[in-house]
């Protein structure tokens, strides 16, 4: 572990297998690939208030709780009383680690004023002093918090330099992993160079402040011999200490779930293929105010628990309590699962501080109670905390985030009323599995509640728009009223369901009408037709009889003839003919 | 706080015993030719400007490394003036005479 260990820069990193001392500050290992480089030194630079001194001690009090290495903290700008103090609000028991041997502080105090300079000199009262610090507790690890001081201590900036060279070599030849901090300088890294001195990795820590909501990002500038991630990273210091999150370095290859969970609804799961939603997906309610976003993801959360799965609820305009009571009010007891402890609260306010903080937030709560489901209650209002685009970008990686973990997100999104809704969310819908629009309707002075799937991808959906309404058991979905004058909702939909019933009964009663007057018609023409098949019966027989006489007589006629003209000849032929017909 | 001093005896010693007006305290790293020079520079003036009352102790680190935390002692080599009060530090090989009287203040600086 000494400076002719280095490995050559162009090969890569996996095959070089330079050695990695891990930081244990959450986050930065992944961003770096296994830590800090072991037996070099990093450079930290950053403005004031940047964290630079958190993350040095973080570094040193992980190294001593996680990793069995003691730790020197040299610092030149706080005493050591005044550092225990400020790190202690971390979470760091600073005093605990001093007393088991595991850390050393040492204040480095130079007064200016105090100091004449009258030649040549070196700073091996400082190594000296280092060393003993080192050997006196095994240290591996280092940070000089800040050296920089030095310069504004020491007017010989030519011996100084030269010392500062000196030092970083020694402290690659004693073998310790060394972070040195640097103040951000005007268009350096640090204000007196030290990044000259210290090449093999360079971390930047930044704090901007865009529409009075700082935001903290690290980057890694430089890291010899190692791949890394590029980007800057958003990063969290508060009482659990250092969180460097990896988000940006989300790919899009994750594996997807095909398995469903329910809505809590049991008419929704039917609109949604009869499932509900995909397991890992992310879902969208948007709606205007008041149109039951929380509530149906209260039922969401309620199902979920129910299953024994754990759930986060990310509140950004109620409080948990508030939350409790009005999901009460519909039959939902979130409070079991809070108690349980299956369910949990997150709530701030999107103003408290950035997106960045709020995705680090988010990130870690999510991580640290190994949610399955997480509800975001409303994003919309994330807008208020960084621009449209910045908010979509946040989101985004939230998503990305969310899925790569199978964590199932629904996120409520305000819609403001004169919007059509489609439009406000244009920015996230393309992240977002699965679509409900919640809309208001007004008619007939009343308002109603409407739902409707705007979007499912990967699976067979409804694309029916129900009535949705809350009862004190819960969220219900109803079947509206499509018809000529359009969608009909409420009462005007039972009012309607009256008048279609009352229309009904007489379109009913006047068909009954008509088909007794065919009836009675035909009826009518039946018995014309058997009056006038009669009379056409008697005339017939009249004709016939008619005919008959006339024949008759015809025939007698002829007889008498015949008879007469016989008579005359004195014939006997058909004698009997003549009997038969003629006259007797 | 005992402090076990190496014995590169200071030339100028006043009389042993007693309280000196001035203390003076000359930390070095080991003997190297600036730790001797600036020695040798400092008994030189003492002698010129302090004959009698003054001590000199020479305190080497190498033998004494943790005085270097509890005197705050960075560069090498440093002289401190004990007394008379307040505490000052000089830094470097005390070539520069002008300097380091200025600095032992017994002249006005700029």
């Amino acid at each position: 572990m000494t400076s002719n260990s280095r490995k050559n820069p162009l090969q890569p990193p996996q095959l070089a297998g330079l050695e990695k001392c891990p930081s244990g500050i959450s986050g930065l290992d992944q961003i770096t690939g296994g830590g800090l480089p072991r037996g070099r030194t990093t450079l930290v630079c950053g403005g004031s208030g940047s964290g630079k001194t958190l993350l040095g001690m973080e570094f040193l009090v992980k190294g001593a709780t996680k990793f069995g290495e003691a730790g020197v903290f040299m610092c030149f700008e706080e005493n050591a009383e005044e550092l225990a103090q400020n790190v202690a609000s971390l979470g760091f028991d600073v005093n605990g680690l001093i007393t088991s041997k595991q850390l050393v502080i040492d204040y480095v105090r130079i007064e200016r004023s105090e100091i004449e300079e009258t030649g040549e000199y070196d700073l091996e009262g400082l190594f000296i002093r280092l060393g003993l610090a080192i050997d006196s507790i095994g240290a591996k690890r280092v940070v000089l918090d800040t050296i920089e001081t030095l310069f504004a201590a020491l007017a010989n900036a030519g011996i100084l330099r030269a010392e500062l060279r000196r030092l970083f070599r020694w402290l690659k030849d004693k073998g310790v992993t060394a972070i040195v901090t640097g103040e951000r300088g005007e268009g350096t890294f640090t204000r007196h160079g030290l990044e000259e001195y210290v090449s093999d990795c360079v971390l930047l820590l930044d704090q901007r402040v865009v529409e009075n909501i700082a935001t903290r990002r690290l980057r890694i500038v430089k890291y010899r011999g190692s791949a890394h991630g590029t980007n800057e990273y958003p990063f969290l210091l508060d009482e659990q200490g250092f969180t460097v999150v990896p988000l940006t370095a989300i790919g899009l290859q994750y594996a997807v779930s095909t398995d469903f969970i329910s809505t809590g609804v049991a008419k929704l799961d039917a609109m949604l293929g009869g499932h509900g939603y995909y397991r890992g997906g992310s879902l969208l309610l948007s709606g205007t105010a008041g149109s039951g976003k929380t509530s149906l993801a209260a039922h969401f959360l309620d199902a979920a628990c129910r299953r024994g799965e754990r759930c986060l609820f990310f509140a950004f305009e109620e409080s948990p309590d508030q939350i409790m009571r009005n999901m009460r009010s519909i039959g939902l007891d979130l409070r079991q699962w809070l108690d349980k402890g299956l369910l949990r609260f997150h709530a701030s306010r999107p103003s408290t501080f950035g997106l960045e903080m709020h995705l680090t937030a988010i990130h870690r709560a999510t991580e640290q109670f190994q949610a399955q489901v997480v509800v975001f209650d409303p994003i919309s209002s994330f807008e208020s905390a960084g621009s449209f685009p910045e908010a979509r970008a946040m989101l985004m990686r939230l998503v990305d985030f969310l899925k790569s973990r199978q964590i199932t997100s629904l996120f409520t999104s305000l819609t403001s009323g004169g919007n059509p809704s489609e439009q406000s969310e244009v920015g996230i819908s393309s992240l977002i599995d699965t679509w409900l629009l919640l809309r208001n309707l007004e008619q007939s002075g009343e308002r109603t509640r409407l739902l409707y799937i705007l979007k499912a991808c990967g699976m067979a959906h409804s694309n029916q728009v129900r009535e949705f309404i809350l009862t004190d058991h819960g969220v219900d979905l109803l079947e509206v009223y499509v018809g000529p004058g359009g969608i009909l909702t409420g009462s005007a939909k039972a009012e309607q369901d009256r008048l279609d019933s009352a229309a009904n009964l007489i379109r009913r009663r006047d068909a009954e009408r008509k088909r007794l007057v065919i009836e009675h018609k035909q009826k009518a023409l039946e018995a014309k037709i058997a009056e006038l098949k009669a009379e056409f019966e008697l005339e017939r027989r009249e004709m016939e009889e008619t005919i008959a006489e006339t024949e008759s007589s015809a025939q007698s006629l002829i007889a008498g003839r015949i008879e007469a003209g016989q008579r005359r000849e004195g014939t006997t032929a058909a004698p009997d003919k003549i009997r038969k017909g003629g006259r007797k | 706080m005992t402090k076990t001093e190496k014995p590169i005896v200071p030339k100028g010693k006043a009389a042993a015993g007693g309280e000196f007006e001035w203390e003076l305290r000359l930390y070095v790293a080991g003997q190297t030719s600036r730790s001797i020079a600036a020695l040798n520079n400092l008994n030189q003036l003492c002698e010129t400007h302090l004959k009698g009352r003054y001590r000199i102790e020479v305190v080497d680190l190498l033998v004494n490394p943790q005085l270097s935390r509890e005197d705050q002692i960075l560069a090498v080599p440093t002289l401190v003036r004990k007394l008379p009060e307040p505490i000052r530090k000089i830094i470097g090989d005390l070539s520069n005479t002008e300097r380091v009287l200025v600095g032992l203040q017994l002249r006005p600086g700029k």
